[in-house]
C-alpha cells in the first residue's frame, strides 16, 4: 500500500487550491488569470500522474492522455486564431448585439 | 490479486492494458466535451471581461471552494480504495468507495443550495419570477455557468452511482475486479479534473 504518497498528493492539491483562491485577491490584473490557469494545470497533472496512476501505466495508455491534451490545444489555438485575427469588416460584425 | 484472462488476449498484462486503454480513450472524449465548454467560457471572458468579472463575483465563492476541497478529498479516498482493492483489502476498499460516494452526494447538495440561491437572486436565465442581469453578457455568463456545472453535476451523479455500486458489490462473494474498480476510479478523477478547471474560470475570474 502506498497511501503515504496519495495523502501527500492530496495535501499538495489542497495547498494549490488555497493558493489559487488567495492569488485571485491579489491586485495584479490579468496575471491572476494566468496564475489560476497554471495552478489548474498543475492540479490536473498531479491528479493524472499520482491518483490516476499514469506514472505506472504503459506508453499506449499515456499516449491516449497526451492525444486528448494535444487536441484540446489545437481547439484552443484555432479558437484564438479565429477570434484573435478577425479585423473589422462590413460583412462580419462580432459586436452586432451592442 | 488474481485476474481472469479472457479471449482474445494472449496474456493478462495485454488484457489489462487494453481495458485501461479503452477507458482512457472514453475519458479523452469526455475531456473534448468539457473542453469545448471551457473554450466557450474563455472566449466570452476575452470579449466581455467586465461583465464576466462582475457576474463571477456574484457566485458563492465559499460554496465553490468548499466543493473543490470535497471533490479533491473524495478523489483521495477513491485512490486509496483502488490501492486497497489491488492489495485484496476488500473491507477497506468498500469503506473508502462508500465514503467517496457520500462526499459526491455532499458536493451535489452544496451545488443544489447554490442553484437555489442563484434562483432567488434572479441569476437563473429564463427561470423564476425575477431576472437580474445587467447586460446580455452577464446572462451569457450564467448560461455558460449552468451548462458547465449542470453537465458536470450529471457526471458527478453517474460517478456516485458507480462508486456506490462498487462499494455495495465489495461486500459480497463477487467483488468487482481490480481493473473494474480502477476504471471507475479513473472516471471519478476525471470528474475531479474537470471541476479543477471550471472552479477558477467561473468563481475566480474577478
Amino acid at each position: 500500500m502506498r497511501v503515504g504518497r496519495l495523502v501527500f498528493t492530496w495535501a499538495a492539491l489542497l495547498m494549490l487550491l488555497s493558493l489559487t483562491i488567495a492569488s485571485s485577491f491579489l491586485p495584479i490584473g490579468e496575471w491572476r488569470q494566468v496564475i489560476n490557469f497554471a495552478i489548474a494545470i498543475a492540479k490536473a497533472a498531479l491528479i493524472l500522474w499520482i491518483f490516476m496512476q499514469m506514472r505506472e501505466e504503459a506508453a499506449l495508455v499515456r499516449l491516449a492522455v497526451v492525444v486528448a491534451a494535444v487536441l484540446l490545444l489545437v481547439l484552443g489555438s484555432l479558437l484564438a486564431a479565429d477570434y484573435g485575427l478577425r479585423s473589422p469588416s462590413p460583412y462580419v460584425r462580432i459586436d452586432a448585439a451592442r | 490479486m488474481t485476474l481472469a484472462r479472457h479471449e482474445p488476449f494472449p496474456d493478462i498484462a495485454r488484457q489489462r492494458e487494453a481495458d485501461r486503454f479503452g477507458m482512457v480513450v472514453f475519458l479523452a472524449s469526455e475531456a473534448m466535451l468539457f473542453g469545448a465548454v471551457v473554450m466557450g467560457l474563455f472566449a466570452l471572458r476575452t470579449f466581455e471581461p467586465a461583465a464576466f468579472a462582475a457576474t463571477s463575483q456574484r457566485l458563492n465563492l465559499v460554496a465553490g471552494s468548499v466543493n473543490t476541497a470535497v471533490l479533491l478529498t473524495s478523489s483521495l479516498l477513491v485512490a486509496i480504495g483502488a490501492e486497497a482493492r489491488a492489495g485484496d483489502r476488500l473491507r477497506l476498499a468498500k469503506w473508502m468507495l462508500a465514503a467517496a460516494a457520500l462526499l459526491g452526494l455532499a458536493f451535489l447538495a452544496i451545488k443544489g443550495s447554490e442553484y437555489l440561491q442563484e434562483y432567488g437572486e434572479g441569476l437563473m436565465p429564463g427561470v423564476g419570477p425575477k431576472q437580474d442581469f445587467a447586460t446580455p453578457a452577464a446572462r451569457m455568463f450564467m448560461d455558460g455557468y449552468f451548462v458547465a456545472t449542470g453537465l458536470h453535476a450529471l457526471h458527478v451523479t453517474i460517478g456516485v452511482a458507480l462508486l456506490a455500486g462498487c462499494a455495495w458489490r465489495l461486500r459480497g462473494d463477487d467483488p468487482p475486479s481490480v481493473v473494474g474498480i480502477g476504471n471507475v476510479g479513473l472516471y471519478w478523477h476525471l470528474v475531479d479534473i474537470v471541476w479543477v478547471f471550471l472552479f477558477p474560470i467561473l468563481y475566480l475570474s474577478r
